[in-house]
């Protein structure tokens, strides 16, 4: 594996469009090429050599390139944007969309990003060492098919509207998650291992939710079914198992009506 | 102006009777002429390709507020969809795509002139601003009647000649182009939460039933001897069992002959027919009943119909047929937009996807093509995908594509999941027919031109018309062995010619000459009593006032005036 290190020598003064930075683009490319990318600042277009220094060169293929960012990334977006192989690592912090639309590879984001990380997701692996804004593996604005695979792992704590739409995958929440888990959720597991605030698993028609702390405002359309142990994220634990959302259609399969679970940690 | 010669190309002109002869067109002033009239033309070499007149779309939602409602609801209908910025505007969007997108769009394929399918009269301001910002093609909206509380209560009453003076009223106030009827007295219904799925079934409260409501206007467009006559959105669309209802509707054209100075020879244009040609009795075991109804129609001079083809993409379904995007969304469980407009209609919104592993679709997909293949005057069958309810409209050329070769529905089967029980459900696997470009010129040009009662204007090629040509890289002498081909020729037309002036040279568009808005202007008698009842109307349940309610002229983009005098 070849590795592309790009340092942030000149930031920039508005917010960087960084779509071209990915382990898909840099393949097969020299230094120099690399640099020759084109990132936006706002509307205007310029190379990514302008803003960061890169050094060595991308590997033959995605998969073959790994890509460290250092300096101070939080205003750079869209790091990793549907890619697909390959392995990018974030010494800081970085800003929105990173890893959006990811298809596989890895993402190693060692400070916080913000919101709308990993949204559309259908592949691959995204941790963050810190703490993720909003809609951090979400759907896409007005898209009904969220998250369909992959892992995301946040250390930290998490904003709003987190797996809207989720339809596989998992997502592990080290802290706390604010309202809104998996809304509309269709599929995959979410994981909160501090504290929800509320509206979790609203109109959630299938998949899994476990909140190792406590819930604030807990949905009434949740109901107590009994108590179950199940190993979550490599380790057993007991838990109150929840079916919901009582407000939501089900589909039925093999004669039994699918709920989406809801396990609260004992 | 300067002129034009387009040269040596295949010509394909069903109004003139022209089959594929190599001919040279002449263009002068933004009117076709006698290529002999030309004193120092341009030239237009199009040796070795097909020349048609401009493409006619008669049914197509592309303005107005529904449209618009997809645009916002869908912002993922643009997500990595939206091309750079390739022409003066920007292009964005796939099944609703943004006004200029549609304009570009329409012209690369070499059409010129879209009818809007509804348009709801309380918000024909913004139908006509859309309409300015849809660049190049030229642009008629018709109102939507078939709910509308004045005609109920007209037709109720069999005043014909009342709703006559209404109808003339409101096409001037909306500066509309013909009567739209969808879904007759079930949009209504939809207001009490109930639907009309057979024409006998009643409206609640006005105790009319569908059926009288598609008579009156049948009797009404013939009485102002409008240029296109109704164009009906029957009821009970999109249900298994439905062609009954269909066979009903068509029925109800029985003895009505066109009464018109316009070249029209139908009284009834039903639209989408796809949509309403099913057997059975649910999802499960629905079936093509294409048969029934082409074989009605073609024995019936006074009817044409437009396909409304399935194109197997994910799409968005809009139509002003409240009750059955309601019914549609309990089915996919997807978002749904619901409107109600006053006194007038009610319209619904729901992103669809037809795709080749559901047998629904993939039985929707043959009905379609089965309407066109079993016509036999393709002078009354148009090609469209009621855009972009069963497809958008750029998936025209794959329509084309699928009509004149067997072998490319063939392919397109082979991607089916449930290919045996759609070939079982259906008769596209029996129809060897393949139309030929004359065939497709009367689908796409002639045919509709000629419904709308502007084949005087648009769909032809004979001097005096306007010069309107579109050439595609397509040699009729030798047609391409590789289907796909077909597709992308029609697709990217090589010269499209709107007015004179060159548009679109090798699938770019290079021009936007100014577009225009059509619409009909119909003098009617003075009527003190429709009068009152318009004002005593507007006083009473409309929210708007009446002075406020009638298009101003500054909404009103480069209007062509169609009219119509009754008082003669």
């Amino acid at each position: 594996m070849k590795t592309v290190t790009l340092t942030l020598t000149n930031p920039s003064e508005l917010f960087l469009e960084g779509q071209n930075i990915t382990p898909d683009n840099f393949a097969g490319k020299k230094a120099a090429e690399i640099a020759a990318l084109d990132v936006w600042e706002g509307k205007q277009k310029s190379p990514l050599g302008k803003y960061f220094s890169v050094e060595g060169d991308g590997g033959a293929t995605a998969a073959e390139t790994k890509i460290v960012l250092r300096g101070d990334c939080t205003r750079t977006k869209r790091i990793g944007q549907q890619m697909t192989a390959g392995e990018i690592v974030i010494e800081g912090s970085a800003d929105m969309y990173i890893g959006g639309w990811m298809k596989g590879g890895k993402i190693h984001v060692k400070g916080n990003v913000d919101s709308f990380c990993g949204i559309g997701m259908e592949g691959g692996e995204l941790l963050v060492d810190g703490n993720a804004g909003s809609h951090l593996g979400s759907s896409p604005r007005g898209e009904w098919r969220g998250m369909q695979g992959g892992m995301i792992r946040v250390a930290g704590s998490v904003g709003n509207d987190t797996a809207t739409f989720i339809n596989g995958g998992t997502i592990v929440i080290g802290g706390d998650a604010d309202i809104h888990v998996s809304t509309h959720g269709e599929g995959g597991t979410v994981v909160v291992k501090g504290n929800a605030k509320g509206r979790v698993g609203g109109q959630m028609v299938k998949g899994d939710i476990y909140v190792y702390g406590t819930i604030e405002n807990p949905l009434p359309g949740f109901q107590m079914v009994g108590e179950v142990e199940q190993e979550v994220d490599g380790e057993k634990a007991r838990f109150v198992h929840h079916i919901g959302d009582l407000g939501e259609r089900h589909p039925v399969s093999r004669g039994k009506t699918v709920y989406a679970n809801l396990y609260t940690r004992i | 102006m300067s002129e034009l010669l387009i040269k040596n190309g295949f010509v394909f002109d069903p109004l003139q009777g022209i089959k594929g002869d190599r001919m040279d067109i002449g263009v002068k002033d933004g009117r076709i002429v006698e290529a002999g009239a030309l004193a120092n033309p341009k030239t237009i070499d199009a040796a070795g390709m097909t020349v048609m007149a401009g493409g006619v779309d008669i049914h197509s939602h592309v303005v107005g507020p529904k449209v618009n409602v997809g645009r916002l609801f869908r912002p993922e209908d643009k997500l990595f969809k939206s091309p750079l910025k390739r022409c003066n505007r920007m292009e964005m969007g796939f099944s609703v795509p943004s006004t200029f997108k549609t304009g570009y769009d329409y012209a690369r394929m070499g059409y010129v002139f879209v009818n809007e399918a509804a348009m709801p009269p309380l918000h024909s301001p913004h139908v006509h601003e859309e309409i300015r910002d849809t660049p190049i093609i030229d642009n008629a909206a018709m109102p939507v009647f078939g709910n509308n509380w004045f005609t109920l209560e007209y037709l109720k009453n069999n005043e014909i000649e009342n709703n006559a003076a209404y109808t003339a009223w409101l096409l001037r106030a909306t500066r509309g182009f013909g009567i739209k009827v969808v879904n007759p007295g079930g949009s209504e219904a939809w207001g009490w939460g109930l639907n009309c799925e057979h024409i006998h079934d009643p409206v609640p409260y006005f105790d009319i039933a569908p059926a009288e409501i598609v008579k009156g206007l049948i009797e009404t467009n013939e009485y102002l001897g409008l240029p296109h006559s109704v164009h009906l959105h029957c009821n009970n669309l999109g249900n298994p069992g439905n062609y009954t209802d269909t066979l009903d509707s068509l029925r109800l054209a029985e003895g009505y002959a066109p009464k018109n100075e316009f070249g029209r020879e139908q009284v009834m244009h039903v639209t989408h027919l796809q949509f309403h040609a099913y057997g059975g009795d649910s999802w499960k075991n629905v079936e093509s009943r294409t048969k029934e109804i082409m074989d009605y129609v073609n024995a019936h001079d006074n009817i044409t119909v437009d396909m409304g083809q399935v194109t197997l993409d994910e799409t968005t379904t809009m139509t002003a047929d409240g009750p059955f995007e309601h019914h549609l969304r309990a089915g996919n469980n997807l978002k749904w937009a619901n409107v109600d407009v006053e006194l007038e209609t009610a319209a619904g919104v729901v992103p669809y996807v037809y795709s080749p592993k559901i047998k629904a679709s993939t039985v929707q997909w043959a009905v379609g093509l089965e309407i066109a293949l079993m016509s036999k005057d393709l002078m009354r069958t148009f090609l469209t995908t009621d855009h972009p309810n069963a497809g958008p409209f750029t998936r025209y050329p794959r329509v084309i594509t699928w009509l004149m070769s067997r072998a490319a529905r063939d392919a397109t089967m082979k991607t089916f999941k449930w290919l045996d029980r759609t070939i079982e459900s259906t008769s596209i696997d029996g129809i060897d027919r393949e139309l030929g470009l004359y065939e497709i010129a009367q689908m796409t040009r002639a045919g509709p031109a000629k419904a709308l009662g502007v084949s005087n204007i648009y769909g032809g090629l004979a001097p005096g018309m306007d010069a309107d040509v579109a050439v595609y890289a397509l040699d009729p002498e030798s047609m391409p062995s590789d289907p796909a081909e077909i597709e992308k020729v029609f697709g990217r037309c090589a010269w499209l010619v709107k007015d004179g002036v060159v548009t679109v040279r090798d699938g770019e568009v290079v021009a936007e000459p100014a577009k225009r808005t059509v619409w009909v202007d119909v003098k009617v008698p003075e009527n003190a009593q429709v009068q009152r009842d318009i004002y005593e109307h507007f006083l009473r349940h409309y929210s708007v006032k009446l002075d406020n309610y009638s298009l101003f002229e500054e909404h009103l983009h480069n209007p062509r005036v169609i009219e119509v005098d009754t008082t003669q």
